[in-house]
């Protein structure tokens, strides 16, 4: 189980070719909205359509809040990537908060430890083409997805 | 601190939001919107979210609050304008706003508005509403 996941991801890794970088802090509530415009530009930039915009967008508005609400903000690093033909944009977020006990119960839909609706993790992971979680208690949270242009 | 606007129109109240919302905005609309209701004795309120690019979970909870806030305090909640992107979004995210009236432009929803309250009653004021009862022979 753990071999296979190594060897997808060093095979996606291959493929996948970073042709811009971009770092954004999230410290604050009123970071999002600064934040969120980033990542639009980044996706007009490449030519990404209206609804996989907004879809990205809103995916990427509830991993933030998550941040902000568990961890207090962390750092999200934007990504143009290319595969092949086709371009898109990477968002890897990463926190020092307390980590997620269970990460499944945390995708499934209607699972909240704080007041939400519980939508935030499943619901970006519908939104996006590609989606990785990676937890530990106590250290920190990295999620990343990947939205592309046509996907 | 910034403040959506609302204003009051007749019987009704007119929320047009024209920014961003981040969180602390959406909560003091939310509770500013309940209090409006309350001390202006609306019966409707009618929101219009045409220039609202994102709505994700958490504007969504806040849409809906607002439209079983006011239900309780007996007013009608239309939400008017959405954009398509946003539609397809709200739909894929899991959240289908069940349980908030929602209409294409400010027009229809104004209309709609109308229609509510008066299928609750009150406001016409029909003197010959006797007449008419007897006409359909049910007595």
């Amino acid at each position: 189980m753990e071999k296979s996941r190594i060897t997808t991801t060093t095979n996606s890794m291959t493929i996948l070719t970073v042709l811009n970088k971009d770092n954004f802090k999230i410290e604050k509530e009123q970071d999002v909205v600064p934040f969120r415009n980033r990542v639009k530009e980044h996706a007009v930039k490449i030519g990404m359509g209206l609804v996989n915009q907004t879809k990205l967008i809103t995916a990427a508005s509830e991993l933030v809040r998550n941040m902000l609400r568990y961890a207090n903000g962390g750092e999200i690093l934007i990504e143009v990537v290319s595969k092949i033909r086709e371009n898109g944009i990477r968002l890897t977020f990463t926190d020092r908060g307390p980590g997620i006990e269970n990460v499944e119960r945390a995708m499934t839909d209607g699972f909240s430890t704080g007041k939400s609706l519980g939508l935030g993790l499943p619901g970006a992971k519908r939104l996006s083409s590609e989606f990785t979680i990676n937890s530990v208690v106590g250290k920190g949270t990295i999620v990343t997805i990947i939205k592309w242009k046509n996907g | 601190m910034e403040k959506i606007p609302i204003l009051k129109m007749g019987q009704f109240l007119l929320v047009t939001i024209q920014v961003d919302l981040y969180d602390r905005l959406a909560l003091n609309l939310e509770s500013d919107l309940v209090q409006m209701v309350s001390t202006t004795e609306a019966r409707g309120v009618l929101i219009d979210i045409s220039a609202v690019s994102i709505v994700d979970s958490f504007m969504g909870r806040i849409i809906g609050n607002i439209a079983s806030m006011s239900k309780i305090m007996d007013a009608v909640t239309v939400v008017v304008g959405m954009q398509p992107a946003v539609a397809i979004t709200l739909i894929e995210l899991g959240l289908p706003l069940s349980g908030v009236h929602t209409a294409l432009n400010v027009e229809k929803g104004m209309e709609l508005l109308k229609n509510k309250i008066l299928v609750n009653g009150e406001v016409p004021d029909y003197d010959d509403d006797e007449q008419y009862d007897n006409l359909d022979g049910t007595e």
